[in-house]
This record gives structure tokens, C-alpha cells and sequence, in this order.
């Protein structure tokens, strides 16, 4: 990769064509540029993460106690449905994208995302589409209250006249994601430097690509569901109810054949992330690179043939069931291969705990606590005792808070440098870590014994055999929920470039293009493409 | 830029800012809460402002597509495009047809899983004799479903004379369509030019049938609202009638660009991902007639 100097040589020459950077609030409305555009992806999913997080802290206000005392239940349906909805697609999905926009031109050599202004288009529906969300909590009759899996008939038959909005708001997230997407897979098809074989492409950008095909699979399928819940509700269709010739149990089967890959699309660019992390910090490279991208298409194909694991007591038949447990079951063997190999990179390695190292081990024990217990709901007979108790609580929110969002913390410190050319604060980020490390057990860990026990979810009031459990979860929760806090001072103290100013590896054991520029990475990069070796 | 690092290297264009994207956010935004807005009013029959708000959204959307793509066509003209760009054009139009066919799939998936599991079980199929038997007495399953469950009436539509007609219509046009990419690839501009008005005029000729075949429907009684068969009849047509229209106006103003002298045979990002759209609706349409219409 020696020809990466000539790169900024060139890039030199060409300086008298490049424009110089826009000013005010113009650059960010109209910008083209993918480094602008990550950005406002990263700092609109970390706005949607406090704000979905708020909504969260209600729910545990509530829920620190037995007995209805803060907020009416109606108004804590809203609450669930809306802090899931947020935090799916308002925080984990548009950080990654975020994430892909910083970072793939530069780990691929590209001068930019391959269709740049449709790139600014799917952005900036997002705030619009939350716009409508969240003010359709202000309306008569409330927002969603159905659950962010907006099961039929409770969105269709039993839904609040805001559900419309729900729909349309749903619509045009879906087309930012699709349009996301395309930018995606069209930029890493087309845009890779000379030389950058498939086999020679970084983990991030390789998990990107087998996501974005994930997202223009089933985003469409998520519209397709979406509009037949609106015509049900207010068009006389009936795709959901018997007396039509429909099936509520259908919805569930349309709505998870777009959710369960839904959740791989949340959780694959963090097994990228941590692919780049931990070779870093360990200095050795990545343990079975070869076996780490079949793994990961092979998630992804699995990812299709599974959905009904979320309907087990839906009533479907025998064979069905054994079925979807046996493919469920399959999953946990390419995630195995992803776990045994982030082990053997640390193996023997010179294993500095930097942040993001930090955050990346947690990931990779907090992430398979996650993943075992979804070993367990995959289990069919087993799963009819969990079905729809606090243990699906606690297993989701361990793959998607320790796993997802830890990933994303980690990306974040561990680009961070590249992004803003200062090292950020350390202690800060020390205490970011410890603190949401302890919080985030003490908030999800109980859930499993409150589950296992018996205690349903998406209720506002339990039994008070659950109250000790639930008041730690509570403290866990709003111990988590600050320590964020201290997450958002060290992100605008290293964006006002308060810090040491950081060299263009940043990292001692640091690998790939993106290091090779200097920090912060200038506006422009890549205009002529790198040629790999 | 300096000619001699042309030769070596085509440049990939990135566009400087551009105002269209965030029109187009504007329109998306006043679409969503316009519609939402006016679905609400017209199910409850109330009046309100949502109709006003989704006019404007979509003005505001027929504007920023004009502005946007005249922008685009002025840039491909003067030549600002490499092959590479045209490139990337062609993968991202094909990806965005393969989110179109996942959202057929979606309602066709509607459509298999209530022919052959939702209905036949309320009939009383594989272990649900109870279901048939407490639940919905006297129910038979079925398809086309005439009588539903809840016992609203609606009649078949056949697939003989209209639907027929349309199928070869459609299959008629791609093929026009075919040969006026043919003539445009061997700049036959006169066999380009006719044979994509012919193309045009058999998609005008298909949606005119198409509302003639709604009418129809009404008047017989097969309606939206008339359980499981009008719900994927009106749906799956509907949204593919849709899809027909964009077409059309899509081949029509490729059609006035090439009166104008646009494209040339080795340079038309433009005309081929329009050929390509067209054709996608044409095999959703032979799917259709074939799930929805025969079997």
C-alpha cells in the first residue's frame, strides 16, 4: 500500500479544483460529501438514542415499583412502542449507516459514496419521518401503543386514529433505508480501489455489504406489511382478520420475515466493528478472515429461513416448529466461528485495554450471553415458558444494547480520532466505559431471573414477588441511562477539538486505508484511487 | 483538471451541493403527513386539511424530480460522466428493482399463505375441524373465496376477454420496448422512436382496460372491501397499475428526449433503466395473471 503517499500527492495537485468547504447550516442541508453526511447520521441516531432512551427511563420509573403509580398504561404502551421503534430505526440503524458513510470510501479508496446526493436524500427523511413519530404521541388518542412489532388486530382493530401516521412515517424510513442501501452496495461494488480484491476487502465494509442486500430484501417487505395493516384499519381489507378469509397470524409471519433479518441487519456491521478492533489492540492479524466472511453470508442466508422462531405459540403445526427451531438452531454455528475467532486474534496476542479494546471484549462476552440465551429461546418446547416474558427482554436487549450499541460505542472510540484529528478524553471515556459496563449488567442480568420466574413484558404493573428484581433493574437502568451522559460530554468536548492532537495512525497496530490519511481525514480523499498491492 | 491525468485516470464526478435532495425530504415529509392525515378523514368522513398537505407533497415531489433530473441530463450531456458513474447509475437502478420485486413478494406472499393455509384451516383443514365447526359454522374454504367467512358475498373475475387482452398488450409492449433499445443500440433512431411510441401507447391502452376491468369489478360485486379474493385482487392489480403508470411516464419522457437527440448508442444510462423498469412490471403482470386470474 505504498502508493498511498502518492495518492496525497495528487490530492495536493488537485487542491486549486476543489472548492473550498461550505459554511453554516448550508453545508449540512445540502451536502454531498459522505464524510458530512456520516456525520448527521452519527449525531441524529445518538439524538435518537437519548430520546429513545428518556422513554426508557419512564418505563423503569414506572416499573421500580409494583402498582400503577407514575404514567397511565395506555401511555406506557406508547412508551414501549415508541422507545423500540426509536431505538431499531432511529438509533442502531442510522449509526451504522452513519459509520458505513465515514468509513467505507476511505477503507475501499473511494472519493466518496457512489450516488452522493441520494446519499443527502435518505438522510434527511430520517429527522422528518421521527418528526411525525414522535409528535403523533401528541395526538388525540395517543401515538402507537401496539408494540413496536405493531402485531394485527391490536394496530389494525384496537389502534389509535394516529396508527395513519405510524404507516407513513414507517414508509419513508423504509425508503431512506432502501436508498441507504443501494448507496452501499453500489459504492463497495463499483468504487473499490484498484486492486481491492473481494478477499482483500476490510470486515466492515464486507459486513456492510451482505447488510444492505439484508436491508433491500426486507425493507420492502416492511411496506408491504405496513400498508396492508392500513388499509385493514381504514379501507375495509381484511389480510389480518378470519371473518375476511385473512389471518392475525399471518401479519406475524409477513412482519418477521422482514424482522428477523432486521436484527442481523443490527447486528452484522458490529461483528465487522469488532473485527477491525480487536486485531488492532492484539497485534496480530484477524484469525480466519476467509471463514469470518462465510460466516457471515451464511448468517445471512440463515437469516431468511427462521422467522417463525418468533411464533412459536402462534398454534402453527408440528412440523413447522420443529422446523424453524432446527434452523434457528443452525445460526448459532457461523456465530460460533465469529466468537472462536475473535478469541484466537487475542490469543497470544500483545494485547493492549485501550477504550475501544474495552468496549470490543465486552461485546464479545456480553454478545454471547446474548446469543446463548437465544439458544435457548430457539428451543421449542422450552420457548412456550419464555414466550413473551422478561427473559426475551433480557436476551434482545443483551445483542442489541451490549452487542449493538457496545459495538457503536466502540466504533466511535476507536475512529473517533480519525474523525475529529484529536484524541479524546481518556478518563472520560474510562469512566464511560466502567460505568455502562456495570450499569448495563445490573439493568439486564436480573431480567433473566424475573423471566424465567414468570414476569410478562409490556406490562405496567407485576406481581410483587418481582419487586426486589425490578427495583435494582430500575437503578441498573438510570445508572446506565446517566453514564450516556458522560459519553455525550467527552463526543462535544472532542468535537470542539479539545484534546491532543492525534498522528494518522492513531493506533499503534492499526491496518487499513483509512489510517494511512492524515487526522482529522481531510474533506476530500481518494480522488484518485490508491492502487493495492 | 489537467488533461494528460484524464487520459490516465477517468474521474469519478461528485457532485457539489445540490438543493434537490432536501426538497425531495420536504415532499416525503408532507406526503407521509398529508396521506396519514387524509386516510383518517376520509375513513371517518370528516373534512380536514390532509388532502391540501398531500397535493403540496406531491407538487413539491413532481418539482424536485424535474429540477433534480434536469440537473442530471445537463451534467450527462456535457460529459462530466464517466463509465464508472454510468456504472454505479445501472447496479443502483437494478438494486431498486429488486426492492420493488421484495415488495410484490410481500403481497403475493398475502396471497399463497391465505389460498393455501389461512383459508383452507377456517374450513377446518389439518387440526382445526373446531375452528370450522365453533367458530364458523357452514364456512367452505374455497378459492376463488366468494363467501367469506363472515359471510360477505363477491363474484370471480374471469380471466378470459379483458385480463387476456391486457396480458398480451403487455407482453406486446415489451417486446416494442425490446426493439426500441435494439434500434437504439444500432442508432436506428427512426425504429427508436416508433417503436417506443408504440410502447407507450400500449401501456396507455393497458391502464385504460384496467379501469374499464375496475368498473367492471364494482359492478359485479367484487370490491376492495369484500374479503381475502378482493384484497389481493385489488391490491396486487392495484399497486402493479401503479407501477404501470410511473412507467409510462417515464418511457414519455424518454421519449421527448430522444425527439430532442439524447442518447447515443453506446451512452444511455437513462433509456435502459426505463426499458428495464418496463419490463419488471411486465413479468409482475404475468405473475399476476397467472396467481391471481387462472389458478
Amino acid at each position: 500500500m505504498s502508493t498511498a503517499t502518492d495518492t496525497l500527492h495528487h490530492d495536493e495537485h488537485d487542491e486549486h479544483h476543489h472548492h473550498h468547504i461550505p459554511k453554516g447550516i448550508k453545508r449540512w442541508l445540502l451536502t454531498t460529501n459522505h464524510k458530512d453526511i456520516g456525520t448527521l447520521y452519527l449525531w441524529f441516531s445518538f439524538i435518537m438514542f437519548l430520546t429513545g432512551g428518556a422513554m426508557a427511563m419512564i418505563i423503569r420509573a414506572e416499573l421500580f415499583q409494583p402498582g400503577l403509580q407514575i404514567v397511565d398504561p395506555n401511555f406506557f404502551n406508547q412508551m414501549t412502542t415508541v422507545h423500540g421503534l426509536i431505538m431499531v430505526f432511529g438509533a442502531v440503524m442510522p449509526a451504522f449507516t452513519g459509520l458505513a458513510n465515514w468509513l467505507i470510501p476511505m477503507m475501499i479508496g473511494a472519493p466518496d459514496m457512489a450516488l452522493p446526493r441520494m446519499n443527502n436524500w435518505s438522510f434527511w427523511i430520517l429527522p422528518f419521518a421521527f418528526l411525525i413519530l414522535l409528535s403523533s404521541l401528541f395526538l388525540e388518542g395517543g401515538g402507537p401503543a401496539f408494540g413496536w412489532t405493531f402485531y394485527a388486530p391490536l394496530s389494525t382493530t384496537y389502534s389509535s386514529d394516529s396508527t395513519a401516521l405510524f404507516v407513513f412515517s414507517v414508509h419513508i424510513m423504509g425508503i431512506s433505508s432502501i436508498m441507504g442501501a443501494i448507496n452501499v452496495i453500489v459504492t463497495i461494488w463499483n468504487m473499490r480501489a484498484p486492486g481491492m480484491t473481494w478477499m482483500k476487502m476490510p470486515m466492515f465494509v464486507w459486513t456492510w455489504l451482505i447488510t444492505a442486500f439484508l436491508l433491500i430484501a426486507v425493507m420492502p417487505v416492511l411496506a408491504g406489511v405496513v400498508t396492508m395493516v392500513l388499509t385493514d384499519k381504514y379501507f375495509g381489507t381484511s389480510f389480518f382478520n378470519a371473518a375476511g378469509g385473512g389471518d392475525p397470524v399471518m401479519f406475524q409471519h409477513i412482519f418477521w420475515f422482514f424482522g428477523h433479518p432486521e436484527v442481523y441487519i443490527m447486528i452484522l456491521p458490529a461483528f465487522g466493528i469488532i473485527s477491525h478492533i480487536i486485531p488492532t489492540f492484539a497485534r496480530k492479524p484477524l484469525f480466519g478472515y476467509a471463514s469470518m466472511v462465510y460466516a457471515t453470508a451464511s448468517i445471512a442466508l440463515l437469516s431468511f429461513i427462521v422467522w417463525a422462531h418468533h411464533m412459536f405459540t402462534t398454534g402453527m403445526p408440528v412440523a413447522a416448529e420443529m422446523f424453524f427451531m432446527f434452523a434457528t438452531m443452525l445460526i448459532s454455528v457461523p456465530t460460533g466461528v465469529k466468537v472462536f475467532n475473535w478469541v484466537a486474534t487475542m490469543w497470544r496476542g500483545s494485547m493492549t485495554f485501550e477504550v475501544p479494546m474495552l468496549f470490543a471484549i465486552a461485546f464479545v462476552v456480553l454478545f454471547t450471553i446474548g446469543g446463548l440465551s437465544g439458544l435457548m429461546l430457539a428451543i421449542t418446547p422450552v420457548d412456550f415458558q419464555y414466550h413473551d416474558t422478561y427473559f426475551v427482554v433480557a436476551h434482545f436487549h443483551y445483542v442489541l444494547v451490549t452487542g449493538a450499541i457496545f459495538s457503536i460505542m466502540a466504533a466511535a472510540y476507536y475512529w473517533l480520532p480519525k474523525w475529529t484529528g484529536v484524541m479524546y478524553d481518556n478518563t472520560l471515556a474510562k469512566w464511560h466505559f466502567w460505568a455502562s459496563l456495570v450499569s448495563v449488567n445490573v439493568l439486564f442480568f436480573p431480567m433473566h431471573f424475573v423471566g424465567l420466574a414468570g414476569m410478562p413484558r409490556r406490562i405496567p404493573d407485576y406481581a410483587l414477588q418481582f419487586a426486589d428484581f425490578n427495583k435494582w433493574i430500575s437503578i441498573g437502568g438510570f445508572a446506565f441511562g446517566l453514564s450516556q451522559l458522560i459519553f455525550l460530554a467527552l463526543l462535544i468536548k472532542a468535537c470542539r477539538k479539545k484534546g491532543e492532537p492525534a498522528s494518522a495512525q492513531v493506533w499503534e497496530g492499526a491496518e487499513g486505508l483509512e489510517w494511512e490519511i492524515p487526522s482529522p481525514a481531510p474533506y476530500h480523499t481518494f480522488e484518485t484511487p490508491p492502487i493495492i498491492k | 483538471m489537467a488533461q494528460q491525468e484524464v487520459k490516465e485516470y477517468q474521474k469519478y464526478y461528485v457532485p457539489e451541493q445540490s438543493i434537490w435532495p432536501i426538497i425531495g425530504a420536504v415532499a416525503l415529509f408532507l406526503i407521509a403527513v398529508g396521506a396519514g392525515t387524509f386516510t383518517v378523514e376520509v375513513s371517518k368522513g370528516k373534512e380536514g386539511h390532509g388532502e391540501w398537505i398531500l397535493l403540496a407533497g406531491i407538487a413539491t415531489l413532481i418539482f424536485m424530480v424535474t429540477g433534480w433530473f434536469r440537473n442530471q441530463i445537463h451534467e450527462s450531456m456535457s460529459g462530466l460522466y464517466s463509465e464508472q458513474l454510468s456504472r454505479s447509475y445501472r447496479q443502483g437502478m437494478a438494486w431498486f428493482i429488486f426492492s420493488e420485486v421484495m415488495f410484490f413478494a410481500a403481497f403475493f406472499g398475502a396471497l399463497f399463505y391465505a389460498r393455501t393455509i389461512a383459508i383452507p384451516w377456517l374450513g377446518g383443514a389439518s387440526n382445526n375441524a373446531m375452528t370450522n365447526e365453533v367458530l364458523w359454522p357452514g364456512f367452505e374454504a374455497v378459492w376463488p373465496l366468494l363467501q367469506t367467512p363472515g359471510g360477505t358475498e363477491s363474484t370471480q373475475m374471469g380471466w378470459f376477454g379483458l385480463p387476456l387482452i391486457n396480458t398480451l398488450l403487455l407482453l406486446t409492449s415489451s417486446v416494442t420496448c425490446h426493439y426500441a433499445h435494439v434500434g437504439l443500440e444500432q442508432d436506428k433512431r427512426k425504429q427508436l422512436s416508433w417503436m417506443l411510441g408504440l410502447t407507450i401507447i400500449l401501456g396507455c391502452i393497458f391502464l385504460a382496460l384496467q379501469v374499464e376491468e375496475y368498473i367492471h369489478a364494482y359492478e359485479i360485486g367484487l370490491t376492495l372491501d369484500s374479503g381475502m379474493y378482493g384484497n389481493t385482487f385489488f391490491m396486487l392489480t392495484g399497486f402493479h397499475g401503479m407501477h404501470v403508470t410511473l412507467g409510462t411516464v417515464i418511457l414519455i419522457v424518454l421519449w421527448f428526449r430522444i425527439q430532442k437527440g439524447h442518447f447515443t448508442p453506446d451512452n444511455h444510462f437513462a433509456f435502459q433503466a426505463g426499458s428495464w423498469y418496463w419490463h419488471f412490471v411486465d413479468v409482475v403482470w404475468v405473475m399476476l395473471f397467472f396467481f391471481v386470474y387462472i389458478l
